[in-house]
Order: structure tokens, then sequence, then C-alpha cells
């Protein structure tokens, strides 16, 4: 069984801050990591390795730094792994990234693709099923639990109040949820097998079969406009009054905020 | 009669016959932005034996209903949903669809994006179209919620966008408003892109970890003994929320140190997080001040919580705690 | 030539540091208060295969070096004083020994379940008379037949009673000095092998530390460890290697207490002004920081060298002794700047002063630190 399993480098937002005088991002030695939900369908893909030997492949498209995910992905036990850098590819909205990673995975043999549901960043969670568009195969998104049977897979796939058994027979693409399992650790001795002893293979926009038209930012839909950081915290504010006149300054607050 | 130009879709998202309530807000944001574009709000409602929610969405303001009922599409499962809307799309080439951002809209969205080859702008907070250049300008949280960024889609057709519930406001129903409605009229074809629903499965309440929580309504030794607790626990439930707690309660047995928020129990960022009868010891605060809301009740004007809360309620949190709830069940109509 | 960690190095450093935050924190104080031995973090080093980092996988190890095994031993002593010395023992003296020094069939009997994660070592060299001096063994051991008959105890050993390998040194000729110590491996359950009470200590206290008795304890000659009369040397260049881990140790708790005293500092108000505005507290902390790197380079430069497979006992001693002294010192420090929740069990300073201390004495107090690199300098 052949699996390929998208990843994405993001930055750690959780570890983001905002200068509190210019209101901009300070991105500045935040460190970089593997898309969480990523990391789960990659663990997803190497427990059907252990337990029935599938070959998995990891693909990233990203700048050259985005190396680094690879070769994690190679120390938690990944077989290959493929970078898609190029220029070419910079600026992607959702189409034109899933456009080019489409036409990387067309280059490979697979029966099921793993994506993360959303990135960190970019919070989208547009690219995974964009990607089963472009290659004409159904995708299951939301994915909590799977499992292989024969040659369909079966999957839990969570909705705000209720599951759905959802089977569909290969090859098919899931999107995978954080919650849908618990990453295990790279091994010392991975990692430095998969810096001295493995290659990621990069392809660049030559090595793709993908019309121009369909990557990068002039292959965008969308474009930013612009970009704001969220407001800084400002000091908060204390009443002391009834307890009637109290709740509704809470209710009022909530709404403020879209809370309630 | 056939459907105006440069027209604003909605997908009205049904589940088990009951509108999901985001379809409404899209339709009352729908409203304002076809009267900008001099055009029309058409909610598209796919399901089976769903023609009874016709009514609804036009008393919330649809003005025209494209309903496509169709054994088919009893279920939500993706392709069948994405040819519905993807012909539609073809037929009638709206300027703008609105799909409500839930596990189905985000689910839906992008394959159809796909499909008509559009640009798709996720889990907007606002929208508008802008005075001076026309453009439809949809604005989302990114990287984290620590950025909103403004996207555009300046030449594809239509312009797609999730759109978070909770957000867009929904009109007054009017009773009496009147619709077209057009029944779908393409077909829906089996093909290899079809996943079969085996079962379904409801939830039940779920037992959340706190650090996954997006609200959390947290109590302190200011709660005094079980029956405070459970206040809070009636406040987070109507929030949607968990109860956590500071260590003072954990120490005196009201909570279990799975709950305990601190430097030594756990840290926490929700989107919101009320603190009540909590003093706010700098071991809380390091468990906690990075939540994005911070509401803080208690009787003590000098204690530090107020330090970090961004609203402050000097009061007795256990006569405040339930009127609130009170107030919170009402205005959600529960 | 470049004075930075290579990108795999990193890539380890990171692991580690995400493994101790995650597996080892949450049992830090509860081990340290209750005396209690970390199993739950011992199991999960295992699962990781942090048990044999710096051998061959050939062997079952993980087949990196020195340089990323003291990574881990830093990372984790970080958090948990206890759970560094219980790695440091376990890899750079007892499966290390066998490493250096056993034959083929010791590494696959003995060598091999320690690195691959299924069992734990120890190393017995101190006695009640021989701590310092010790090349003064009393414990013995006799040749009968095709088996060893051993007697004597070790006191103050590290992973006494939870090991199930321990390398024990004993007089097999009293009359040869120094070049009458032999080396042994024994393992838990050998009959006429016992333990003492675990030691109550100052820290580091969820280790385990025993006193080991034997008592005719008979053990087959296939467990000589090198051959007969080499047991000194064999402890000594171990021991050199063990001191780099030490010194990770000592590094390892220095830089976690730092980091809690960065973090306290910025939200502590007194005054009006978080104490880190203060120039007393700065001027501290920048001392404190610049200790913490001079020592670090000491420490990895030990660990190349023994990669290398160049000399590296002055270099491993100056690590320890710098690494050492700068824990005690700047743990102390820590606690200070906490003022009086520095002597707050729940903001860890304190048990970060009390596990630094014995970086200072055992594997070689710091008086024989200055032993050996004094001897390299006037030879």
């Amino acid at each position: 069984m052949k699996i390929i399993v998208c990843i994405k480098q993001v930055p750690d937002t959780t570890e983001v801050r905002i200068d509190p005088v210019k209101g901009t991002l300070i991105r500045d030695g935040v460190p970089s990591i593997m898309n969480p939900d990523d990391k789960a369908g990659l663990e997803a893909a190497l427990r059907l390795k252990d337990e029935i030997g599938a070959h998995v492949s990891v693909i990233s498209m990203g700048p050259r730094q985005a190396d680094a995910v690879l070769r994690e992905a190679l120390a938690m036990g990944a077989n290959a792994a493929y970078l898609l850098s190029d220029s070419a590819f910079s600026g992607a909205d959702t189409w034109a990234t899933s456009s080019t990673l489409a036409a990387a995975i067309e280059k490979l043999e697979y029966d099921l693709i793993i994506t993360g549901r959303q990135a960190i960043d970019g919070d989208t969670a547009q690219v995974g099923p964009e990607i089963a568009e472009h290659l004409g195969i159904p995708h299951i998104s939301y994915c909590e639990d799977l499992r292989i049977e024969g040659d369909e897979v079966i999957v839990k796939r969570q909705f705000e109040d209720r599951y759905q058994i959802l089977s569909a027979r290969l090859p098919v693409l899931i999107t995978a949820l954080g919650e849908l399992n618990e990453p295990r650790y790279m091994t010392p001795g991975g990692i430095f097998d998969a810096y001295r002893e493995s290659e990621v293979i990069v392809w660049t926009r030559d090595d793709l079969t993908v019309n121009t038209a369909n990557i990068g930012l002039k292959g965008s839909p969308t474009r930013v406009a612009k970009t704001e950081a969220k407001s800084v915290k400002q000091p908060g504010t204390k009443i002391e009054t009834g307890v009637d006149e109290s709740v509704q300054y809470v209710i009022d607050k909530l709404k403020e905020k879209y809370l309630l | 009669m056939t459907i105006n130009e440069k027209a604003v879709f909605v997908f009205a998202e049904q589940v088990d016959n009951r509108i999901t309530p985001v379809t409404f807000e899209l339709i009352g944001k729908a409203r304002e932005l076809a009267a900008q574009l001099d055009s029309q709000v058409v909610a598209l409602l796919p399901g089976y034996q769903v023609g009874s929610l016709v009514s609804e969405l036009v008393a919330y303001g649809a003005e025209v209903v494209l309903l496509a009922d169709h054994v088919e599409l009893e279920h939500y499962r993706t392709e069948p949903y994405t040819q519905v809307l993807s012909q539609t799309i073809e037929k009638f080439q709206p300027e703008i669809v609105l799909i409500g951002a839930t596990t189905i809209g985000r689910d839906l969205a992008p394959r159809v994006a796909g499909r008509v080859h559009t640009g798709l702008t996720a889990d907007c907070t606002a929208l508008e179209i802008e005075e001076e250049t026309s453009r439809f300008l949809m604005t989302r949280p990114a990287f984290g919620g620590n950025l909103m960024a403004t996207i555009v889609c300046p030449e594809h057709r239509p312009a797609m966008a999730t759109v978070r519930p909770g957000v867009m406001i929904k009109r007054i129903p009017d009773d009496n408003a009147a619709a077209q409605i057009i029944p779908f009229e393409g077909t829906i074809t089996e093909n290899e892109m079809y996943t079969t629903i085996q079962e379904v499965l409801k939830k039940g309440v779920s037992k959340q970890d706190i650090q996954d929580a997006r609200i959390i309504v947290a109590g302190g030794r200011g709660m005094r003994n079980a029956e405070g607790f459970a206040m809070l626990k009636d406040l987070a439930d109507v929030l949607g929320g968990v109860v956590a707690s500071s260590r003072a309660a954990v120490d005196a047995g009201l909570q279990d140190k799975s709950r305990q928020v601190g430097q030594t129990g756990k840290t926490v960022r929700p989107i919101l997080y009320i603190a009540c009868g909590i003093s706010g010891a700098i071991q809380h605060l390091a468990g906690m001040e990075e939540s994005d809301f911070i509401i803080a009740i208690n009787s003590d004007t000098t204690a530090p919580i107020f330090n970090v809360a961004d609203v402050g309620i000097v009061g007795d949190a256990l006569k405040i705690v339930p009127k609130l709830t009170e107030a919170i069940r009402s205005e959600r109509g529960l | 030539m470049e004075f930075n960690l290579s990108k795999e190095h990193l890539m380890a450093k990171q692991l580690f540091h995400d493994f101790a935050v995650k597996e080892v924190e949450p049992w830090a104080e509860e081990t340290d208060e209750f005396h209690r031995f970390p199993w739950e973090v011992v199991h999960k080093m295992q699962d990781v295969g942090l048990l044999g980092i710096p051998f061959p996988k050939e062997l079952g190890g993980q087949g990196c070096d020195t340089l990323a095994y003291i990574l881990a031993v830093e990372e984790i002593s970080k958090v948990c004083g206890t759970s560094g010395v219980i790695l440091s023992a376990h890899t750079s003296l007892a499966a290390d020994a066998i490493f250096l020094h056993g034959n083929d069939e010791q590494k696959e009997k003995f060598l091999r379940p320690l690195i691959d994660g299924r069992k734990l070592g120890s190393f017995a060299l101190t006695e009640a008379e021989a701590g310092t001096d010790a090349a003064g063994q009393q414990t013995k051991a006799v040749r009968d037949g095709d088996e060893w008959l051993i007697n004597g105890s070790k006191i103050f050993i590290t992973n006494a009673q939870v090991a199930d390998t321990y390398i024990v040194f004993a007089m097999t000729d009293k009359a040869a000095g120094t070049r009458g110590i032999s080396a042994f491996i024994i393992e838990n359950g050998t009959p006429g092998f016992t333990f003492g009470p675990p030691e109550k200590k100052m820290g580091i206290r969820g280790s385990s530390t025993c006193e080991l008795i034997f008592e005719n304890c008979r053990i087959p000659i296939g467990n000589l460890l090198g051959r007969e009369g080499k047991g000194f040397g064999i402890a000594m260049s171990t021991l050199d290697g063990g001191r780099i881990g030490i010194a990770a140790q000592a590094l390892g708790i220095a830089e976690g207490a730092l980091e809690k005293t960065v973090q306290y500092v910025k939200e502590r108000k007194q005054f009006n002004s978080p104490i880190a505005k203060f120039q007393n507290t700065q001027f501290v902390l920048a001392h404190m920081k610049t200790e913490i790197e001079a020592a670090r380079w000491l420490v990895y430069n030990a660990a190349i060298l023994k990669d290398s497979r160049k000399p590296f006992a002055t270099e491993a001693a100056m690590a320890k002794l710098k690494a050492s002294q700068m824990a005690v010192a700047v743990t102390n420090e820590c606690v200070q700047l906490h003022g009086g929740y520095g002597y707050i069990q729940s903001f860890h300073v304190e048990r970060m002063m009390r596990d630094a201390k014995i970086t200072e004495i055992y594997e070689g107090t710091s008086e024989v630190m200055k032993m050996v690199i004094s001897a390299s300098l006037l030879r």
C-alpha cells in the first residue's frame, strides 16, 4: 500500500507575539514546526506502515528551509521525502498550492493521500479537498479515525453534533484532525539517519507537469489585499455596581466580542 | 422569472430537516451585499423532502430559493452536494457565493471552488463591498488568530467565501415576505468520487480536556463549595464551555486536579476565560493570562486578577453567576 | 571550524527538549517530594530510544554520538535533575563500560538489552572506605572453579535496586594494589546480591541510591569485564566519560533554573514595576547567562573530543569542575532572585539548588577534577 502525506512547515503561531508599538506581528525567533494536523496525518500513515507495511512518502511545498520538516518526517519513519521548491510556486493561494501539490502527487503512485485539515498559519482547510478535486478522487475531511479494509478506507468523520462512518474505495484523500492520534516522537537515530543517510528530493517547476496559469501568485484566484495584526490587549474596564447591572454589562461585552 | 446577474448565493445548510442558524446570518449579510450590487439573494437548499424549510428561508430574507430536493441529498455527502452547487453556479453565474464555515461548509466549499475554478476565502468574519473600487473584501483571521487578512478575488467568479457562524447578523423574520421558488434542474450522478455513509452516530456530552476548550469558566476559593461550582457548570453549559479551577479549589477537594489552571496545573488559552471568585495569584495568572478575553468576577476590588481581566466585575460571584447564566440562556433562546 | 551544532544535533536537541517538557517535567516535583523513582519517565525514555543514544545500531543503539547523548542529559536535567542522572549513570558508566571493555559475548548478552531499551544499568565503585581514595577497594572477588565469589559492599550507588545490570569493582589481588582490582558484571537477582534501603538525600531525591551487599555471591567467570587486574583502569577511563554526563547534568540544571527565573522576574512586581527592570536583577541574570555559556562549550568540547577518539580526560574534568561549580552558584542566585517564593517547592528553583550540589561531588569531587587537570599541566 502506498501512502502520500502532505505536510507543511509553519511558524508556531502559539508563540507569535504582537509588537505593542507598531501593531505588527513579531515573527523573529518564532520557531518553525510541522503543522500539527499534518503531523497527526503522518502518524496515521506511519501506523499503517507499522501494521501492514505501507510505504510512506511525504511531500511539502515551501522554501528551502522546509527541508527541516521533511527530515523530521523521515526521522519519524517516512520512507521518502519530496520538497517542491521554486520561486514560481510562491505567493500561491489554496487553488495554486493544491494544483502544484496535485501535479507532484501525479508523478508518484498512491492508494491513500493524507493531508492535515488546516494549517495553523493559513487556517483555510481548503488545500486537501482541492487536491482531491484536481486528482478526481473522493475526499473525506475531519477524519477522527481511519482504517483500511481491503480496497476501501473506513473513516469516522466528525460533524458538530454527530459522526458519520464513511467508506470509500481507494484511492482516497483524507484530511486529518489533530485529535486523530498522538504522534510518535522521532528517535535520535532516526534524526541522524534523516540527515546523514537519507535524501530529500527537490522538485522545481520544471520537474512538474502543470499549467503555469495554475501556480504561484499569478495562478491564484485570490489575493491578499491587506493584513493587520490583531489589536493589542488594552487595559480592561472594571465596574462595581448592582448584580443586574453587572450581568447586563457582561452580556453587552460578550456580544461586542461576538462571543454571544 | 430568472435569477438576476451578479446574484449573491447562500448555501442553505440543513441537517435532519433543520436549517443551521448560520444560514440565516448569511442571508442577512447577503441582502446587504446584494443591495449594493443591485441584485438579489438566492438561497440554495439541497436536501430530501425539505420543501417545508423554504418559508423560513424566505422569512429571513431569501428572495429566490433554489430547491434541490432529491433522495441522494438526504444526508450530506461531499460529491452529490458538490454536483448540485457547481451545476447551479455554472448555470446561473452568481457574483458571490456564501457558505457557513461549519464542518459541512468547510468540506463542501473547497470542492466546489475546485470544480468551478474560482477563489475561496475561508472562515470570514467580515464581508464588504468597497465603495470606491467595488472590490468585494473578505476579512478573516489567520496566523492562529493573530492576524486579520483581507482577501480579494479580482477576476474569478463567483467569489466564494465560507463565513464564521455567530458573526453576521440575521434579519428580523418577515412572515409576509414572498419569493420565487426554482427547482434544481441539473442531474446528480454517482461517480468514482462518491463515498458511502455506513452509519451515523450522535454525539454525547464529551469530557473535554480544559486545554482544548475554547470557553472556560473557572472558579476559585470564592465559589466556596460544590454548590458554587455547580453554578459554574450551568454557566459553562449554556456557553458551550468547560469548568476549570484554581489550585485553591483543587486543594479544597472541590475539583479534580485535571481541571487545575496555573503554575502547577495546566496552561490554557481559550477565547473566553471567566474567572469567578479567583483572586489571581501569580501562580494562577501564569496559566491563563494568554486567554483572548478575560472576564473576572471577584468581591475584592484589589484582587490581582483584575490586572489581567479585560472586563472586571467587582461583586459576589455567587449572586452574579446564576443571573448571568439565566440572561445568556434567554439571549440564546434556550 | 564552527562553534555550532549541526542540523542533526539541533534537531535531536529539540526532540530532547520536547520530550523533557512533555514526559519528564510533569513528574519532577512528585519525584523530588516523595523520593520516588520516576519509572514513567524511564519507560518513556526506553520507548524513544534515549537509553542507547551513542551506541551503534548493530548493537541495538541509536547510532548517534556522545554529543547527541550529552544534549539529551542537558535537556532532561533542565526539568529534572533526578532523571538526568538516571540517564547519565546508565549510559556513560554502565553501558559504556561494557561497550569499551566487554567481549562480543558480553556485549550481546549484557550491553544490547541496556541500550535497546529493555534494561537499566548501574556502576558500583564507591565503598564506605573508598570514595576519593577509590583504590582502597575492600570488596573481594575470589576465583572458585568456573565462578567468581564476591564478598563486600558498595555505597551510594546510583540506580541501585532499579537496575538489572551492575558493573562492580572488586579486589582480586590485594598485594598488587591498583593492579589487583578487577571489574565484573553482576545481575540483579543473583543469589547473595542484596541491597540496603534507599538513602534520603539533599537532592536528586528520586534517584535510587543504595548500598549493594554481596555475601558469597557467585557469578560465572564469563562475567569478568576486561582482564583480571585491569579493573582500576577500566573504572578511571569509564569515569572520564561519565564526567561529561555529569557536566551536562549540571549545565542543564543551571539552565532550567535560569529559565524559571527569567520568567519569574518578568511577572513579579514590586514598587510598581516588574523586578526585571531593576539593574541588580539584570546584572545578576547577565552574569549567570555568561557563566552558563562558558560552561556549555567546555562540556560540548569534551564530548566532541571523545567522539573524535582524541584524549579527553582533562577536558572532561574541566567541564565537570566548571559546570558543577557554576550550577551551584547559579541555582543559589536564582533562588535569591525569587525572594521568598524561591524557598517554596512549587517554584522549582529550590529543588534545582538542592539537585545541583551533588554534581560537585559524585563521579569524582571537584578536588579530584583539580588533581586531574593540574596533573596534565605538570606532566
